[in-house]
């Protein structure tokens, strides 16, 4: 019997018939009705209005039809908010009837009912289900749960689950071990504190359920083993070993899994031999990935992408199982190119060049040409397969297929930029072909190439000629490189381009209404009517080459896509903040900003101590904005008067011709999608030191926060445009780093990211995101990151902490360093009281006490004035005590991570010298503390 | 790391049947989906991509898109993997996954999709033991007497196979697969040749039986030489992928295969190695193409495989361009006929037997005389498939399957082998003799495995 026939009722009064038939006493004519209403739900027909009478079939013993109208409540409980609640009674029952399918059915749909007076009545249930004596039940009200949280995290905090589930993670059915660490890992993923935690000991459960467990339950196992980072390198092979087994899953997300595990425990993992052995094991499975369906095979090589880049040893030699199949879908085979390209190496080139070459006669247009861009890739990657790889490319030339043709020129472009001098002679080939270049970009690239050798092209002014008669219909892309070679033409050969060069020059810079290629003109005519020489000298420089680095992904992001293998980061290659909204942080830094709000500004800076003469950098781009206004204006009027000489610019540096040609020799410009190559930037003229004058003294820092005398940590030369200044600041008990990110890059940019390698005092960002608005070019932002104390703790003690800055979308990145100041850490709470202070000065063995003469280098002091700082700065005083001709004074110290200090400092009346004797724990710490206490009193910091 | 919604899709991607699991993503992306698969060309729109914050994952089956969405970092390869084994689960129910079907059964599919996902994570989906408790006809349910009982599998170590199965008489199937995809160079030297086969078993057995499988696998092989055990030839097999009834740590740890199967018809398991395997059908194609008015090609087939073998139904498909007409064939064997529908000539060989054999084939096609030369045609490869009788590839044996009940029935274990072949392509340089490409081969042998060792306790 079909089903079919239920989708066929297209006759008027069918609502009306409909609801008879649900009112009808007969079991059968019941479910035949309730039927008919899901197929009109299924096709998308709104049978909302018989939400009551298909909730009157619901107290039925006939399982399918009980199935068929709690899918009905489930669809539309949010339409009838308060009807539903007549579902609960039904509910409630149901999760206690004997039949455990029927329990689970019950708890499994009310967690999906997202209406608020329903989930009220889900706690109790869902308590007891979570006991269930049957394991499908408690399964089924595990991920439950997960469901509650989404709707309602509070409720399920309050009701304590979560610790149910954590004691779940030991229960003697895999299966419900499984789910509760699918539940737990997805409560933790948005949860604000740390909900999942794997200890060494759930580890072990963990590593015992994965044996057991269905296939999707081990997915969920090893995903949530990547969380955990091995002790030492024991533990990690351990791991390993444990999870190895795996990769010879048929389940091919279950083999993924495992090599996600594998990856990342191997980091820890300290014998090569050992590492070498799992790398070992992992190629074929993944080899194996290449024989599954092509959807598979997309996933695959996008992780095998990542792993190439991370453990280039695993499939080294695997370079044929790359190699497309005649009908592999378009996507997998553009896949399998890339990987070809970073698995070419000196020894396969032969065979990889063949395939290119043959990959570049077939049809698809986009295929072709990244065949063709692959073959420059290899010659600019591997130097000795260079002149094979120009063949290849000549070959193809010969083809005469006009966009092979184009992307052809567009590679050996690039080949010329990397190997100078070495392959001109197959410039009369490419000349061959001017005429059917229509591509914008294979255009430019030809130009260049006349242009860059200009000398030895006979007929070069003839073929710049004729494309400078078609000037006002190119696209910029060319009207900058033909005005570009026109000028190296005319500096090699003036004769020859006396007039071009004119005409060039007026056209760009009187005709054009396209500001780049005015401004060029404009330096160009202005640097050739001053000095040839130094024109030549700057134009003709030589330039830096270029390397093939557009299938490397930098390193921090590389680790953050690996350890995110099989998930879609991993396909997309971009980290999972950029395409997600709800992550664990977003939600919480909402509620943080407005904490910080909501407080006063403490003064934590004393004014008159400042040492740093950067100023007030944070308010500086007012000023600079305005500085840049004034001088395009100035440039304008210039310009209309025609006077390129009178120019009020300052002369060019032409004794470093490299550095300030970069933009000008480049084929179109900087950036122009030229991915490879590696300018030296322009030498950025604003140091922020001598941007100083145009900071706006006294003007307070908007917004609340801490007020802290930033350092700048990368100058906007280093940061390609953007310059970061920052500083610790302990501000109402929290430390956070506050930032001021000035973005002079030209072009917006509105994510930050920011990471901490692990140093000696385990401090790490809340949360890698900053908290910060899209920062435009020539604005800045003051931003606040609150830090975390309780990470690891590298020995030995090194004050200063590595940082990274990843700028998003560009993903551009930047390191520095700075200096941990120790008193960040001191808490408000390290106050001791008198007998505390004495039993602890007393506990505390002999061995680690310090003393020390502190000299005083303040002009004027007394003790109560340095007491009171160090009060300010958490350092409390327990008692004083005077004494003759000296003072004694006891401080005690606490910090974030629970570290005391007991300090005495005892003043001599006429001294600059105070003695300092303390004790600690940390012994450490204690340089760096009797360090930072120095500072203090001298008031330094 | 889960999925939102599935939807069930017919090929003009209008949703026939969906399941929204989380409530995060609107329904309506269906449709943002939908235009975007009509904006790429068919089969070129990536399975996994992204927009505006929501992501989609989907596969085609049969004139069906199975689409899931997600706005999380979901884990892509489960969804992809779930979306498969939904088709291998409704397969297995309606015997066919096609709109048909779906309409048919729709109320069946509403409570699997509970059944298997929960809040976008897959559950159970072991066809056998669903098909336990979700059944299309509808069980009557009189309060503690009878009706659907949870099947103790469900949530059991052994999840895939029921207790209390009986049959008079115990027999386990096992078929050997293999199929062999080589790739061939130019001058006509084989550049990769792989073989990937899959063991798959029909097990009819009662009760719970303990299984185990010896295959003359060669690391095996080598440790037992150790030992003193017999020597045998073994089978250096690179990568192996298990079905989940397999203890995986066991098979770690000393290379034994052993499970308690599911009832029925499943892939016990499949394995890869690289071996030098030559074509055993050697296809060379010269083709003499004179543009606007006739295309000619001479086929030559030559058997590489022994004497004494006899290759049978072979079937050569060799592609012509698609504007060619007026079709004329002469060859030394076989029937030939042109197939407009594939653009391909199809020469059937009833028997070619072994031992270098070759025969020849002739074909000439007339061309339009007007034809647009500026796009490269696309240059399908040549196809060839046949069967050879008891005949093996790899060399895979199974060298026994002990069969363990406590019952201590005498059971049959049954064995055959079967083989596809398949070369990948081939090139030949010179500028008339075009392309041989994709020759598939096929084999089967088909015997009774007498080292069979039959065990009862």
């Amino acid at each position: 019997m079909s089903d079919s026939k239920y989708f066929q009722t297209t006759k008027k009064g069918e609502i009306h018939e409909l609801k008879e038939e649900l009112l009808s006493q007969k079991e059968d004519k019941k479910k035949e009705a309730v039927k008919k209403v899901i197929a009109a739900m299924t096709v998308g027909k709104d049978v909302s209005m018989l939400f009551t009478h298909v909730l009157n079939c619901m107290q039925t013993h006939n399982l399918e039809l009980k199935k068929l109208v709690y899918l009905y409540v489930m669809n539309y409980a949010k339409n009838h908010p308060d009807r539903a609640i007549l579902a609960v009674n039904t509910f409630q029952k149901d999760a206690s009837d004997p039949n455990p399918l029927i329990r689970a059915l019950a708890v499994r749909t009310m967690g999906c009912i997202r209406v608020d007076n329903i989930t009220e009545y889900l706690c109790e249930p869902l308590r007891f289900c979570l006991k269930d004596q049957d394991p499908y039940v408690r399964k089924t009200a595990a991920v439950c749960v997960a469901k509650l949280y989404d709707i309602n995290p509070e409720l399920v905090e309050n009701q304590g689950f979560l610790d149910i589930l954590n004691d779940m993670l030991g229960d003697s059915n895999p299966m419900v071990v499984a789910n509760a660490v699918a539940s737990l890992t997805e409560i933790d993923e948005v949860s604000k504190t740390e909900v999942f935690m794997i200890h060494a000991g759930n580890l072990a459960k963990l590593l015992a359920a994965l044996n057991e467990c269905t296939e999707w339950g081990q997915v969920f196992i090893l995903n949530a083993l990547c969380k955990y980072t091995p002790r030492d390198s024991r533990e990690a092979e351990s791991v390993c070993e444990r999870v190895a087994p795996r990769l010879q899953h048929a389940n091919s997300a279950v083999v993924l899994s495992a090599v996600k595990v594998l990856m990342k425990y191997l980091n820890t993992v300290q014998s090569p031999d050992f590492v070498k052995m799992y790398c070992k094991k992992m190629a074929p499975p993944l080899v194996t990935l290449l024989s599954k369906e092509p959807e598979i095979q997309f996933l695959g090589l996008r992780n095998i992408n990542l792993i190439v880049q991370k453990r280039p040893e695993i499939l080294q030699y695997e370079m044929k199982v790359f190699f497309c199949k005649y009908n592999d879908p378009i996507y997998v085979k553009m896949e399998k190119l890339e990987i070809m390209i970073m698995l070419a190496n000196e020894k396969n080139i032969d065979e990889v060049l063949l395939e290119f070459k043959e990959y570049a006669t077939e049809v698809d247009v986009e295929f072709v040409r990244k065949a063709v861009r692959a073959i420059g890739r290899c010659a600019i990657k591997i130097e000795r397969s260079s002149e094979r790889c120009i063949q290849v490319l000549l070959d193809l030339i010969q083809t005469k297929v006009n966009y092979v043709v184009q992307e052809a020129i567009i590679v050996i472009k690039d080949i010329f930029r990397k190997y100078p001098g070495k392959y001109e002679g197959i410039i009369a080939t490419l000349c061959a072909n001017l005429e059917s270049l229509d591509e914008p970009e294979a255009k430019a690239s030809m130009i260049w190439i006349i242009g860059e050798y200009a000398e030895r092209i006979d007929n070069a002014h003839e073929l710049l000629g004729s494309f400078l008669e078609s000037f006002k219909d190119e696209s910029s892309q060319v009207q900058l490189q033909l005005l570009t070679s026109i000028v190296k033409l005319f500096l090699k050969r003036p004769k020859d381009a006396q007039q071009m060069v004119q005409t060039v020059l007026n056209m760009s810079t009187q005709e054009s209404d396209n500001p780049d290629l005015r401004d060029r003109g404009f330096v160009y005519w202005r640097l050739l009517s001053t000095d040839f020489e130094a024109a030549k000298a700057v134009v003709l420089s030589e330039k830096p080459l270029i390397t093939d680095t557009t299938s490397q992904l930098d390193d921090l992001l590389l680790n953050e896509l690996v350890s995110n293998i099989s998930t879609l980061s991993s396909v997309y290659h971009k980290p999972p903040e950029t395409f997600v909204a709800k992550l664990k942080g977003l939600n919480k830094r909402g509620l943080r900003v407005k904490d910080e709000e909501d407080d006063e500004e403490p003064d934590y800076v004393d004014d008159d101590n400042l040492h740093n003469n950067h100023g007030n950098n944070n308010n500086q781009h007012g000023g600079n904005q305005q500085q840049h206004h004034q001088q395009n204006q100035q440039q304008q009027q210039q310009q209309r008067q025609g006077s390129l000489i009178d120019l009020g610019l300052g002369d060019l540096d032409l004794g470093s011709p490299a550095g300030s040609s970069g933009g000008f020799n480049s084929p179109y410009g900087s950036g122009g999608g030229y991915p490879q190559q590696q300018q030296t930037p322009p030498q950025q003229q604003q140091s922020p030191s001598d941007l100083s004058f145009l900071s706006f003294d006294g003007q307070q820092q908007q917004g609340g926060g801490p007020q802290v005398q930033k350092q700048i940590l990368i100058g906007s030369d280093k940061g390609q445009g953007i310059q970061i200044s920052g500083a610790f600041a302990r501000y109402n008990g929290r430390v956070s780093l506050e930032l001021t990110l000035l973005n002079l890059s030209g072009a917006p940019m509105n994510k930050f990211k920011i990471q901490f390698y692990q140093n000696s005092f385990g401090v790490a960002p809340v949360e890698p995101i900053l908290n910060c608005p899209a920062v435009d070019n020539n604005q800045s932002v003051d931003v606040s990151v609150p830090i975390t104390s309780n990470g690891q703790i590298v020995q030995p003690l090194n004050t200063a902490i590595n940082m990274a800055m990843m700028v998003l979308p560009s993903q551009a990145k930047f390191y520095f360093q700075m200096t941990f100041p120790y008193q960040v850490l001191f808490n408000e709470g390290g106050q001791l009281d008198r007998e505390n202070y004495l039993s602890m000065w007393k506990s505390i063995p002999d061995q680690n006490e310090r003393s020390k003469d502190i000299q005083i280098r303040l002009q004027q002091f007394d003790v109560d004035s340095i007491s009171r700082r160090l009060q300010s700065r958490n350092v409390f005083e327990i008692v004083r005590r005077k004494a003759q001709n000296q003072e004694m004074c006891c401080y005690s110290v606490k910090t974030d991570n629970s570290i005391y200090f007991l300090v005495q400092l005892t003043f001599v009346a006429q001294s600059r010298v105070v003695r300092c004797e303390y004790k600690s724990p940390a012994v450490d710490f204690m340089p760096l503390f009797e360090h930072t206490i120095d500072l203090l009193i001298n008031n330094q910091i | 790391m889960a999925a939102s919604a599935i939807f069930l899709m017919d090929s003009k991607g209008k949703v026939l049947i969906s399941r929204n699991y989380r409530g995060d993503v609107p329904m309506s992306v269906a449709s943002k989906f939908v235009s975007k698969l009509l904006e790429e060309e068919d089969m070129n729109l990536k399975p996994i991509i992204e927009e505006d914050g929501i992501s989609y994952i989907y596969v085609k089956h049969n004139n069906l898109y199975l689409l899931a969405t997600t706005e999380r970092n979901a884990n892509a390869a489960t969804i992809l993997l779930f979306l498969y084994k939904m088709i291998e689960v409704f397969n297995e129910y309606f015997k066919e996954l096609e709109e048909e079907s779906i309409r048919d059964n729709f109320v069946v599919i509403y409570e699997l999709m509970d059944e298997m996902m929960d809040f976008g994570y897959p559950q159970s989906t072991e066809p056998k033991i669903l098909q336990e408790y979700i059944t299309q006809e509808g069980y009557k349910l009189e309060r503690g007497v009878k009706g659907p009982v949870l099947p103790s599998a469900i949530t059991g170590a052994v999840s895939w196979r029921k207790e209390g199965i009986k049959y008079n008489k115990n027999e386990v199937f096992l078929d050997v697969v293999e199929s062999i995809n080589l790739l061939v160079s130019a001058n006509g030297t084989v550049l990769r040749s792989e073989i990937v086969g899959a063991i798959k078993m029909k097990s009819k057995l009662s009760g719970m039986p303990e299984l185990r499988l010896g295959l003359n696998d060669k690391i095996l092989f080598e440790n037992s030489a150790k030992t003193g055990a017999p020597k045998g030839k073994g089978v250096e097999l690179e990568d192996v992928k298990f079905h989940q009834c397999v203890r995986l740590s066991k098979f770690e740890n000393d290379r034994t295969i052993s499970f308690i199967p599911p009832d029925g018809e499943f892939e016990l398991m499949s394995y890869r190695l690289n071996t030098t395997v030559k074509p055993l059908i050697w296809i060379e194609c010269i083709m003499d193409s004179h543009a606007h008015s006739r295309v000619e090609y001479l086929v030559k087939a030559k058997s590489q495989f022994k004497g004494k073998s006899i290759a049978n139904n072979v079937q050569i498909i060799v592609p012509v361009p698609p504007d060619a007409d007026s079709p004329k064939f002469r060859c030394t064997m076989g029937t030939c006929k042109y197939a407009p529908e594939k653009d391909a000539i199809i020469w059937n060989i009833k028997q070619f037997p072994g031992g270098g054999k070759e025969f020849l084939m002739r074909a000439h096609f007339g061309l339009p005389s007007i034809s647009n030369d500026d796009k490269p045609q696309n240059k399908p490869p040549i196809m060839v498939q046949f069967e050879i009788p008891y005949y093996t590839v790899s060399g895979i044996q199974v060298r026994y399957l002990k069969i363990i009940e406590k019952s201590g029935y005498q059971a049959l274990p049954w064995v055959r082998y079967k083989a596809t072949f398949a070369v990948d392509k081939c090139q030949q340089p010179n500028k008339y003799v075009l392309q041989l490409c994709d020759q598939v081969f096929k084999s089967l042998v088909e015997h009774y495995l007498a080292s069979c060792v039959l065990q009862s306790v």
